[in-house]
């Protein structure tokens, strides 16, 4: 899709979300961006190319020969000082997936889009969350946006989190592919200004260097069966945890900085729609959200006493916010566009149930799977989860995932 | 909420046209959102996209499966694509032909339609049947959901592939002035 620049009126723009990431990019004023395109994340870095031949980004380009060098190249930088970006999709995530694993453990807060796809295989181009699900255990931030302004916003709130000193994580902002990626829709461009006060200067490699005036062994060799080898594994492993637990703090500082700031008030972990008098709910992640929200307001002029609790950050998982919003309700039911293949469900009810597990009273739920491979989730999907929420009762045992797109 | 489904060709600028409008719309100070279909679409393969219009924000990201308005850029689209599927009623059509009103099979729901010879304005424009921009300027003559001069600063603001920014500029106002936009009186039922 061709750009469509800024409009001659002030700080209102039409883009969709890809170009949107990009603008986000540009304001935080990274030092280097490396990329490697591929569907439907390429049009991002097209953008971020033309900024930085246009001076718009005074920034290094490095066009790699694969994702796995992409990453390469930004821990690289990263520890050389520098402000990194990249963003990726499906197959290329997979392909990076070494280094992905490694920038955690090295505190590397490298900002990366995944904007998101469906696996291989049946081949598949389209939108899914699968690929960002797939890798959701390898110790990077996550957050999922809902609209093309909250892709914008939370590519610069990422920098603020990933460059806090107690964090130092590496943050993906996930997008979801086609909805997001090529959805265009209205937003508001916020002011240089206000963003180089929110981010402030570089705060990259004060703890790991590349650096000749400091020089230090980075990432050696470590752990082992004996000697002091356990115990220094267990103390980086073990930051790594804290680092990723005080995120969650790290965000919502981060998110109500940028309201004072801009105005724009995104709810950091979760947002609760509606939930007040709601005996059940449904849960759910990403774009889908708009047309769920517009199936409660429906339910609720009809009379029906539902909610809906909308998961911004998966990693690290809110789970005493979202035990507090489920843990009164009669019942809910978790929408996921992937598949959890361990346990026949979607991962986030996964995440949702587990969460709920220290409480004395327990909802009734259901996994609703939708969505996948570029399907549409409609307003009337959202309706029969609705629908079908609002008539569970309590039973014993698991209940069989439901698979909206499924013709039986 | 207004909801219009654009069909037309790869190449011929369908899903620009669509954003080119939600700009305009935008700019006019109401909230819109277009998404495309999605798909390998090669040059001559059918494509679609959706666009919404509300003087509120639009919080769905979604198809659109019942709408308003057919925007039909391409003149034989309609032998492979059933692009009256799912209309709502009252709905308008506005359509790339260089045939009479009478000569076109249109289905009850359609009330309104805004017919342009976008095929043979293009050809004289840019010597190829690039009918998008000309398109736009049909259906803001035929709905008024959209003022020709918003479109104009929403061209200003967009990249062309195909043809410079002043043929384009043109091409919306030849569409503008030569859409001819007629009411079709329909009989109750019985």
């Amino acid at each position: 899709m061709a750009a469509v620049a800024p409009l001659p009126s002030g700080r209102v723009l039409a883009c969709d979300g890809n170009e949107a990431a990009a603008l986000a990019v540009a304001l935080a004023r990274v030092d280097m961006v490396a990329v490697y395109p591929i569907t439907p994340q390429s049009s991002l870095v097209e953008y971020l190319a033309k900024f930085i031949a246009d001076g718009r980004l005074q920034a290094e380009l490095v066009d790699a020969e694969g994702e796995h060098s992409v990453l390469s190249v930004l821990q690289g930088a990263a520890l050389a000082g520098a402000r990194t970006f990249t963003a990726t999709s499906g197959p290329g995530l997979a392909f990076m997936f070494e280094p992905y694993l490694r920038t955690p453990g090295m505190r590397l807060p490298i900002v990366m889009s995944i904007v998101t796809r469906d696996t291989l295989t049946p081949q598949c181009v389209w939108g899914g969350h699968q690929d960002a699900m797939s890798v959701r255990e390898a110790g990077w931030v996550q957050m999922y946006c809902e609209t093309v302004q909250e892709v914008l916003d939370t590519t610069i709130i990422a920098y603020r989190v990933a460059e806090q000193r107690d964090v130092m994580l590496p943050v993906n902002v996930c997008h979801d592919g086609n909805y997001l990626s090529y959805g265009t829709a209205r937003i508001e461009l916020p002011e240089q200004d206000a963003v180089d006060t929110f981010l402030g200067a570089p705060d990259v490699n004060w703890h790991a260097a590349l650096d000749p005036d400091r020089p230090m062994a980075v990432d050696p060799l470590t752990g082992g069966p004996a000697g002091a080898g356990p115990a220094t594994f267990v103390r980086y492993r073990r930051g790594q945890c804290a680092g990723m637990h005080r995120a969650l703090d790290a965000i919502r500082d981060a998110h109500r900085e940028w309201a004072r700031l801009t105005g724009r008030n995104h709810a950091p972990l979760i947002e609760r729609y509606r939930m007040e008098d709601a005996e059940c709910a449904i849960v759910t992640l990403g774009s889908m959200t708009g047309a769920a929200k517009d199936a409660v307001d429906e339910a609720r002029a009809a009379g029906r006493r539902v909610g809906l609790v909308k998961v911004k950050t998966f990693r690290p998982f809110p789970a005493t916010d979202v035990a507090d919003a489920l843990c009164k309700l009669r019942s809910f039911g978790v929408v996921d566009r992937s598949v959890d293949f361990a346990w026949n469900c979607g991962p986030l009810y996964r995440e949702v149930v587990t969460a709920l597990q220290g409480g004395t009273r327990t909802a009734t739920s259901q996994s609703f799977i939708g969505g996948l491979a570029g399907a549409d989730l409609t307003v009337e999907h959202f309706q029969r989860v609705i629908e079908t929420v609002g008539q569970m009762r309590e039973v014993a045992g698991p209940r069989d995932t439901v698979w909206l797109d499924a013709q039986e | 909420m207004y909801e219009i489904r654009f069909h037309g060709r790869g190449g011929q600028g369908t899903v620009l046209a669509a954003t080119i409008l939600a700009a305009a719309i935008i700019d006019e100070g109401k909230f819109s959102v277009a998404i495309p279909s999605f798909g390998f679409e090669r040059r001559g393969a059918p494509v679609a996209a959706y666009l919404r219009i509300d003087t509120r924000e639009i919080r769905r990201m979604t198809n659109i499966y019942h709408p308003d308005c057919i925007v039909c850029i391409d003149p034989t689209v309609s032998r492979t694509v059933d692009i009256f599927g799912g209309l709502s009623s009252a709905a308008t059509l506005v359509q790339t032909t260089d045939k009479p009103i009478g000569a076109l099979d249109l289905p009850a729901a359609v009330t309104t339609v805004g017919l342009c010879n976008a095929v043979a304005i293009a050809l004289k424009l840019f010597g190829r049947a690039i009918t998008n921009t000309i398109m736009l300027g049909a259906f803001a003559r035929t709905t008024g959901q959209v003022s020709l001069e918003a479109l104009e600063r929403a061209l200003l603001g967009s990249e062309f592939r195909d043809a410079g920014l002043e043929q384009n500029m043109r091409a919306l106002r030849c569409g503008y002035e030569e859409t001819a936009v007629h009411h079709v009186q329909r009989k109750a039922a019985a």
